[in-house]
């Protein structure tokens, strides 16, 4: 009989640390042959039109950063509020608050000029989001309900809610659809790039990573967020108002992921629509996991992700690969980092007894 | 318009409905509280339950073996479950997170299985699904016989699954052993239960369960396989499993009301009638969030969920 033991090693050097992500795709995209190969594609081929697909020429790469933008918003809101052990599932949820937010202010204030009506949608589906996500957040700290099921739940909520609203009042005159009206033009997103959909939102995304970092290791809020992850009793102890800083950490986290609601509403699809988001909230919380919580790290796997979403399209045309090859390699993509992960701060003993 | 929906007819085939739809949430729900019950929650089940409708599905159209393809659905839930127990029991990372990546996996796997079989053709291939078997004396008994007694084989196991689950875990030695290594791993340890075996053996046992509460769907309820055919059905049933304290008793009733109140709606929208049937539908969420808030404090949470269990950590 063989025993496995888990023990704690020497932490590593810091550059191991910075190369183990990488090492992971790498792993990931060898894994991933065996079910390009089962579907009977030529590697080769395969992955080279893969990349080719994301980073290929100038139209698949902005593609790319376009698709990027909601992945790096929801990775980040469920980074954030993992770091402080808020475990916020409801991404998917709060992004919905932000697009429905986006439609009724972009359907119902159409004389409004641009300047002011985009940040007003802006600012307006950040707090839907955010104020959406501190409902569990008060669950949690005022009766110490389980956050988990409850933001999972609150998404399914949100969807009914979105649902009955596009049955209902938001639905298009004349349509039998779920969908809205097309939103005023002046809530349109700026385009940024000529015929792309390059829109502000993807710097602005870029931006929200910077800043993101900044109030984690540069603020006092940021170090009392994560004094909270780590321990929250000696966090309390030290006289930290604990179940405000859970409130403020979940108005950001939901905040993050409402902003990427009114981007798919304000810059891609221009109506709100049942199928608004095909799973980046889910997506978000393997993102912030593949990142290890952090804001680079968040960006980073956001454009990985990005890279074989958008790639998966051109594989499937090139190679015959289905197109959800990219759903099973984002899946073990963060198996694999999890167990480097926990490589780089354990050793595993193979004891025989 | 109120006459019509007070029939007998429209009565009997509510509760069958009811009991026909509460089904698949009712196994998922038995799963996840033997899982859950050994320390391990298993957020693979709304991906493991796709995997075994695909599973389940595939077999029975390459077959036409209807039990083959169910017993297929089992296995491959247990697969998944077994991968799941490598990643938070035997590695003992973060249960949340393993299982958000199950399903992730499972669902991008489920859909490129699915496709590599059937390609891409604009009719989906379909299964001659499950018959309802009426049984003999007791389906002829007025208003109760057509409702209870003419189901699905499947609904039948699951209704008799339900005590017996609940008699495993609280009336034998096994059971016993299951909720010591929940409620309290370093005990369990001492005593000289394998508490890493014991966890696993019940998260793949769950994993039959989520198999065939998928396959269900593909094989019974329906007779194709579509991307969205769990619907949410596995996180529904995460949460029925807190909603009914661990207790597959209560959570089967959690189970069923769920199924109610969907084929309610189901049937008023057929009848024509213009509920805003969302509304409907996001009660049992509200409901369940109260009960939430209600069991706080007093729920018997096992003390051991979401712990791995290593024993360099004793006491920790």
């Amino acid at each position: 009989m063989i025993s496995m033991n888990i023990v704690k090693r020497k932490p590593l050097p810091h550059w191991v640390r910075i190369v183990i992500p990488f090492a992971a795709v790498v792993i990931t995209l060898l894994l991933a042959a065996i079910p390009i190969l089962f579907a009977g594609g030529n590697l080769g081929k395969a992955y080279s039109s893969l990349f080719y697909g994301a980073l290929g020429n100038r139209f698949n790469l902005l593609e790319t950063f376009v698709k990027s933008s909601p992945l790096i918003l929801t990775g980040l809101a469920v980074a954030f509020a993992f770091r402080a052990r808020f475990w916020n599932i409801g991404a998917e949820g709060q992004l919905f608050a932000g697009a429905i937010m986006a439609a009724v202010i972009g359907i119902y204030f159409p004389g409004l000029p641009p300047y002011i009506l985009v940040p007003f949608i802006m600012v307006s589906g950040f707090l839907a989001g955010g104020l959406w996500a501190a409902v569990p957040a008060f669950l949690k700290t005022k009766w110490k309900v389980d956050d988990v099921v409850t933001t999972l739940l609150l998404n399914y909520v949100m969807i009914h809610l979105m649902g009955s609203l596009l049955f209902g009042p938001l639905q298009a005159p004349g349509s039998s659809w779920p969908r809205s009206s097309a939103i005023a033009d002046a809530a349109h997103y700026p385009m940024l790039i000529a015929r792309s959909r390059f829109h502000i939102g993807i710097p602005l995304a870029f931006a929200l990573v910077l800043i993101i970092w900044f109030i984690n290791s540069k603020t006092v809020f940021g170090y009392q967020s994560k004094g909270v992850g780590i321990n929250i009793r000696a966090a309390a102890f030290g006289g930290i108002n604990t179940n405000m800083v859970i409130l403020k950490t979940a108005l950001i986290s939901g905040g993050l992921a409402g902003l990427a609601g009114v981007g798919e509403v304000c810059a891609i699809q221009y109506h709100l629509l049942m199928d608004i988001s095909p799973g980046y909230g889910y997506t978000g919380i393997v993102i912030a996991m593949l990142g290890n919580l952090h804001p680079i790290g968040v960006a980073l796997a956001a454009f990985f992700f990005s890279i074989i979403n958008v790639g998966a399209q051109t594989m499937s045309r090139m190679a015959g690969v289905p197109v959800y090859i990219s759903g099973v390699i984002e899946g073990v993509a963060l198996m694999v980092m999890l167990i480097f992960l926990l490589l780089s701060e354990y050793k595993i003993r193979w004891k025989r007894s | 318009m109120i006459g019509e929906i007070f029939t007998v007819t429209f009565i009997t085939g509510l509760i069958g409905a009811t009991l026909r739809m509460s089904t698949p949430i009712i196994l998922a729900t038995l799963g996840e509280i033997i899982t859950e019950r050994s320390g391990v929650l298993n957020l693979g089940i709304e991906g493991t339950m796709l995997f075994g409708a695909a599973i389940g599905f595939l077999t029975t159209l390459a077959t036409g073996n209807l039990w083959l393809g169910v017993l297929m659905a089992a296995l491959a839930g247990m697969l998944l479950a077994l991968l799941m127990s490598v990643l938070a029991v035997y590695l003992g990372l973060s249960q949340h997170v393993s299982g958000l990546g199950i399903t992730l996996f499972a669902s991008g796997l489920s859909m490129f299985i699915y496709r590599l079989v059937v390609g891409s053709p604009t009719i989906p291939p379909t299964v001659t699904p499950f018959t309802p078997v009426a049984i003999p004396l007791l389906s002829k008994i007025p208003l109760i016989g057509p409702s209870f007694f003419n189901q699905y084989a499947l609904t039948y196991i699951t209704w008799i699954l339900i005590p017996l689950v609940s008699i495993f875990l609280f009336k034998t030695r096994g059971g016993l052993r299951v909720r010591t290594v929940g409620q309290n791993p370093f005990a369990a340890d001492t005593v000289g239960v394998n508490v890493n075996l014991t966890r696993t053996l019940c998260v793949v046992v769950g994993g039959a369960f989520f198999g065939v509460a998928g396959a269900f769907l593909t094989l019974a309820q329906q007779n194709m396989f579509l991307m969205d055919v769990i619907g949410g059905r596995g996180w529904i049933a995460i949460a029925m499993t807190i909603f009914g304290n661990w207790n597959p008793l209560a959570g089967a009733g959690g189970a069923l009301i769920f199924g109610f109140l969907d084929a309610f709606q189901l049937r008023m929208q057929s009848l024509g009638v213009n509920l805003p049937f969302h509304v409907f539908l996001m009660i049992p969420y509200l409901v369940t969030i109260l009960a939430l808030i209600g069991v706080s404090g007093k729920a018997s949470v096992p003390a051991g969920l979401l712990k791995p269990y290593r024993r360099e950590e004793k006491g920790g």
